[in-house]
């Protein structure tokens, strides 16, 4: 289990190289749902007659 | 029938239409996306001569994909704007272009990560790779016109204008591997015929590409949603049920 988890995580060398790349694509799709997120949770908690 | 068309671009039709999809999209996106990132991490064989390295294909490819297909909807709203005054094509214009930016950068970024260990260098002034990055820079330079000028009305035309001229980048990143000699390979996925890779790399991939499409469908709705109400100040639009 250990050394198929390494396998998985080595990435036949390339490890650091797909994994970054992976990294930064993800980060930046939770970034932006996180920013859209979050405009429009303070959208509601300036307007909170709305929710009524 | 363009009175028909009219209609459904109306913000109020748009806002009503989309907010009715966005479950969906969001569903969807969930399942395209985790078969996508199982099937190319997972499933997928490593490729006989890059190995494990070639799976950063299953997000450079999406990637790219959407850096030319965010800026070609950005040109038809252009066009739309220019032509028939279309009220929503600003907004797309607008809440597309910082999305837009981040995939054509994900894609130089993760083709360079990519580029390293198989061609031995993390950049290269080939064709592809050099008109992807003016297509960054038009991006940037898009955003940076926007935010410059004042005069709201003469900024829209002014900028509707200026994707256009742009849009000429489009097809010379799409030929580029075709025309020049160039180090970055050719096109793997073809819609006229069949692909150069195999069924068990090519599905996770086509997954991923639609999982991007639905995101940037996903997050450009709920931006416009944000401006039609926040800003335009339609907050009885979110009672009304349509």
């Amino acid at each position: 289990m250990m050394t198929l988890l390494q396998q998985f995580f080595s990435m036949g060398g390339y490890g650091f190289y797909v994994w970054s790349a992976y990294a930064c694509v993800l980060t930046f799709l939770f970034l932006q749902w996180g920013l859209t997120v979050r405009r429009w949770q303070r959208f509601y908690k300036q307007n909170e007659p709305l929710n009524e | 029938m363009w009175s028909l068309i009219n209609s459904f671009l109306s913000p109020k039709k748009f806002f009503f239409l989309t907010r009715q999809l966005q479950p969906w999209l969001q569903a969807l996106f969930i399942f395209t996306f985790s078969y996508g990132i199982i099937g190319g991490l997972i499933l997928a064989p490593a490729d006989n001569i890059q190995g494990d390295g070639f799976r950063i294909i299953y997000i450079h490819v999406p990637c790219a994909f959407l850096s030319l297909f965010i800026y070609g909807v950005m040109a038809l709203a252009a066009l739309g704007f220019l032509v028939f005054r279309l009220k929503l094509a600003p907004l797309i214009i607008r809440e597309s272009i910082t999305l837009g930016a981040g995939f054509t950068f994900l894609a130089l970024l993760t083709g360079s990560l990519w580029g390293k260990p198989m061609w031995g260098t993390w950049w290269i002034w080939d064709a592809r790779l050099t008109s992807e990055l003016i297509l960054f820079f038009l991006y940037l330079g898009i955003y940076l016109f926007q935010s410059a000028l004042a005069d709201k009305q003469k900024n829209e035309r002014v900028l509707a204008i200026l994707i256009l001229i742009g849009f000429i980048d489009i097809p010379i990143i799409h030929y580029s591997v075709y025309w020049w000699n160039t180090l970055h390979q050719g096109s793997s996925l073809n819609i006229f015929a069949p692909s150069t890779i195999d069924k068990s790399m090519l599905y996770p991939l086509l997954a991923m590409i639609v999982a991007f499409l639905l995101y940037y469908a996903i997050i450009l709705f709920s931006r416009i949603h944000y401006e039609l109400i926040a800003r335009r100040v339609n907050f009885h639009w979110l009672k009304e049920q349509k």
